[in-house]
């Protein structure tokens, strides 16, 4: 539901952003998506491939969809405190992030 | 969009490469990907072009049949890590299908898409890419080569020479002072030279108490300097020294036989010498004619094919990406976006859309880790971080925030590693 809402905000903040720094882009302002296999390959490195952590940070292989997209936005917005993953996941977008979770949950499940 | 795209993709593949893909993909033979290098870019590559197409045939090529990282190289100073557990092997590519050739490829014909080794294989590819890594520019110094690096290791490629520095600093004496001369911009690891002053420094404090620790750079400012000089002020005060190239600090000559650095005005002799020459793309990479005049190599940021040389990508230390630094986790996920457009390419498909990142620990202490990371994104400048995200951990943190960092710092390793070689 309030995803799409908070897109849209973010496509309008994104622009302003963007203006500010020409050192950086926007996590929204440009063209299309990555792919998803492409954008989760990146969680592999910290997280282990496939997300199956060797142990120390969170293993990722045995969460469910909804679970990974609800700690991915909790640290986005600050709600979940964390050393580093709010950091990072500030700098994917919503629909990636929806687009990841859906991605690595189904190719786990298999 | 599509147009745009559509354009960019002709311009990439070129109408001769578009058509080529296509006969490829209509035909039995399949696709042959070479890969050069079995570090962080390579053993990433080879794996992972098998995660995006199984079919695609990959062999991999390393001159050494293990591959001991930099990452963690400093702990092994530091004495907290041995070098066994930081050196790996191919036997997953192998067990995933990949050709896995122990030699050294002495050159590669780009025109008719080869790769020579020593051994006198000659391997055709039609996509190459290439992991090489870095060699020094020992023509910068004086005083310094190949042989010198014997007696006075840079320790910048992980292995033997991490090993006759850490020997020689269990030789010293307690009261000794260890040099320590990192390079001018731009070279492998950016924060390196400053964790390796940590961990001799951490080895010192507990082993050689009244030994000091100097550091003669050639720059006046440094990668994630603030948490360095607050971890530094709390763990090494009486131990670290560091001097900016601004106060005298660049070395501009090394005599090995009396171990002194000499700077513009003052003769540094040391116990234990640890010089980090000036860097450039790896000697295969000139051999190819993939560098440009500064020594390293340029590429197209969708796909990291070489601006130079057509079927040819470079990922890792030897490229340039831009606001990428030089790091393995950096080489990891270039690796994973040349991989996937290798594949599109290959399958006449448009490359994706690519996105990497970059996650670097450092440790001060054994239990006190500070970071630094960035998500990227491809923009027409090239990789840019994206804004509002990444950045440095926070300053000011008490230990329960650094033991955790230095934690995850031992988590990341373990995960990459096994990402890469597992
Ligand atoms: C002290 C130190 C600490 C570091 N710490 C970190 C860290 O904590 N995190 C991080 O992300 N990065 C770190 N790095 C940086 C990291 O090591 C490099 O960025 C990374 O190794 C680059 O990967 P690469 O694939 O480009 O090259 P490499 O990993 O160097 O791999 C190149 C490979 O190519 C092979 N090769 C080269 N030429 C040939 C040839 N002609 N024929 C056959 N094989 C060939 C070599 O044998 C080698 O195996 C550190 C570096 C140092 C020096």
């Amino acid at each position: 539901m309030g995803l799409k809402t908070t897109l849209k905000v973010c496509l309008g903040t994104a622009f302003t952003v963007f203006a500010i720094s020409a050192t950086s882009v926007s996590a929204h302002a440009e063209g299309k998506m990555a792919s998803p296999q492409l954008l989760v390959s990146n969680c592999f490195n910290c997280h282990g491939y496939m997300g199956d952590s060797a142990g120390v940070i969170d293993e990722l292989s045995s969460l469910p969809e909804r679970r990974i997209v609800k700690k991915m936005v909790d640290f986005k917005s600050g709600e979940k405190p964390s050393t580093i993953m709010s950091r990072i996941a500030k700098g994917y977008s919503d629909s990636e992030i929806e687009a990841m979770a859906k991605y690595l949950a189904a190719a786990n499940a298999k | 969009m599509f147009t745009t795209s559509r354009r960019d993709f002709l311009r990439i593949t070129g109408a001769a490469g578009a058509l080529s893909a296509l006969s490829l993909s209509g035909c039995q033979s399949k696709a042959r990907v070479v890969v050069i290098g079995g570090g962080f870019g390579g053993a990433t590559a080879a794996k992972y072009v098998k995660w995006f197409d199984p079919s695609i045939d990959v062999t991999l090529i390393d001159a050494s049949k293990t591959y001991t990282t930099c990452p963690f190289s400093n702990l092994v100073l530091g004495g907290i890590r041995s070098l066994a557990s930081i050196t790996h092997n191919f036997d997953a590519q192998a067990g995933r299908g990949v050709n896995v050739v122990n030699d050294m490829v002495t050159g590669v014909d780009t025109a008719k898409q080869i790769v020579m080794t020593k051994g006198g294989a000659k391997i055709p590819y039609d996509r190459l890419i290439m992991s090489p890594g870095i060699d020094f520019k020992y023509d910068t110094i004086e005083g310094y080569d190949a042989t010198v690096a014997e007696a006075i290791p840079h320790a910048w490629k992980a292995g033997t020479q991490t090993a006759i520095l850490r020997q020689q600093l269990e030789a010293m004496p307690d009261g000794g002072t260890v040099i320590i001369a990192p390079p001018p911009n731009p070279f492998r690891c950016p924060p390196g030279p400053y964790e390796r002053a940590s961990m001799i420094a951490y080895y010192l404090k507990m082993a050689k108490p009244k030994s000091k620790l100097l550091i003669l750079d050639s720059k006046d400012k440094f990668s994630k300097q603030g948490l360095f000089q607050e971890g530094w002020a709390l763990h090494y005060k009486d131990i670290i020294e560091w001097v900016p190239a601004s106060k005298d600090g660049k070395v501009r000559r090394v005599d090995a036989a009396s171990k002194t650095f000499h700077t513009e005005f003052t003769a540094h002799k040391g116990d234990v010498l640890n010089y980090i020459p000036a860097q450039k793309a790896a000697d295969i990479a000139f051999k190819a004619g993939l560098t440009n005049q500064l020594g390293w190599c340029p590429v197209h940021f969708q796909t990291f094919e070489s601006t130079l040389v057509k079927n040819v990508h470079v990922i890792g230390d030897a490229s340039i990406a831009t606001k990428m630094p030089k790091s393995g986790n950096a080489a990891n996920t270039q690796a994973k976006v040349c991989a996937a457009a290798v594949a599109d390419l290959l399958n006449g498909r448009e490359p994706g859309t690519p996105t990497t990142t970059n996650t670097c620990y450092s440790l001060i202490t054994k239990d006190y880790g500070i970071s630094v990371t960035a998500v990227y994104k491809q923009s027409d400048k090239g990789y840019m971080p994206v804004a509002g995200a990444g950045g440095l951990s926070p300053k000011g943190e008490g230990p329960e925030f650094r033991q955790l960092e230095a934690k995850y710092a031992r988590g990341w390793y373990a995960n990459i590693a096994q990402d890469i070689w597992g």
